[in-house]
């Protein structure tokens, strides 16, 4: 453990996914990445689960069909048509 | 109040997430692209209920869950305790994390990447049971805060964090699955299996 150190790896444990999550408060945050700085192994799984996480995202990745896009374009317009007639007759 | 001739030019940018979204939650292109169009025009009719400044995005997510949730799922919103397996903290981490070492000079990103196919990790997201799936994503893929999740879902915060970590959990034993099943681990090595379970 690094000096000034003061919490365990249960407590960095319990609050990776929130510390990954960008959900910790300031003061939490920088408690955690100094355990981190100290601690080999919680840096390791830490590093582990925010990589796997980037993993995920890029697997899941779509793009979204053009038609569809061309569809949804044509919908509103003729949806702004049919809203805004009754005012323009 | 929203200008309703606004709304393309606002909310097209977010097309392609929703897309992304949509298909994870039907599971089928066909279905995901009637879920968009329709959610583009419930969100076009009800633009001026937004509230112009706030999150344009994540209120297109509410209207995208809910029209989900009327279109697709005729069974009534199931009750918290859907019975996702208890699964250990760290659980792909303790199996795969020496992984990493193997191949020097390559970040651990690069080797969890060449690791699993896309087939692979759609296919493990997928079969998460509905309500951690659409958690998981939100906060993982769109990077949505708990409090935003919470307003999209219209659920509390705790409900929020208990099925991320849960689903997250229930995603990394999938995902190993796989890996025992391509032979790339073997499972009777893991000793870890027999590991006490601690109770939450």
């Amino acid at each position: 453990m690094a000096e000034d150190d003061d919490i365990d790896c249960n407590r960095a444990l319990i609050e990776l996914y929130q510390f990954l999550d960008g959900e910790l408060t300031i003061e939490s945050r920088e408690r955690i990445e100094l355990h981190l700085h100290g601690c080999q192994h919680c840096f390791a799984s830490y590093d582990f689960e925010q990589e796997l996480r980037i993993v995920v995202r890029s697997k899941l990745e779509t793009q979204i069909p053009r038609t569809l896009i061309e569809r949804i374009s044509a919908l509103l317009e003729s949806e702004a048509r049919t809203i805004d007639q009754p005012g323009q007759a | 109040m929203a200008d309703r001739s606004e709304f393309a030019a606002q909310a097209m940018p977010f097309s392609n997430a929703l897309y992304a979204a949509a298909l994870r939650m039907t599971r089928n292109t066909a279905e995901a692209e009637d879920l968009v169009q329709e959610t583009y025009l419930r969100a076009f009719r009800g633009f001026g209920g937004f509230q112009a400044g706030t999150n344009l995005k994540a209120w297109m997510y509410r209207i995208l869950t809910n029209t989900y949730i009327n279109m697709y799922r005729v069974k009534k919103r199931r009750p918290e305790q859907i019975d996702l397996e208890e699964v250990e903290d760290l659980y792909l981490y303790r199996r795969l994390g020496g992984l990493e070492a193997a191949a020097a000079g390559r970040s651990a990103e690069d080797e969890l990447l060449d690791f699993f196919t896309e087939a692979e990790v759609v296919t493990a997201v997928e079969e998460l049971p509905e309500q951690f799936r659409i958690a998981v994503l939100l906060a993982d893929v769109e990077g949505f805060s708990y409090k935003e999740i919470a307003e999209i879902l219209d659920i509390p915060i705790g409900t929020v964090m208990s099925r991320l970590h849960r689903g997250r959990k229930s995603l990394q034993k999938k995902l190993y699955g796989f890996a025992c099943e391509r032979g790339l681990v073997d499972p009777l090595v893991d000793v870890l299996d027999g590991e006490a379970v601690q109770p939450r």
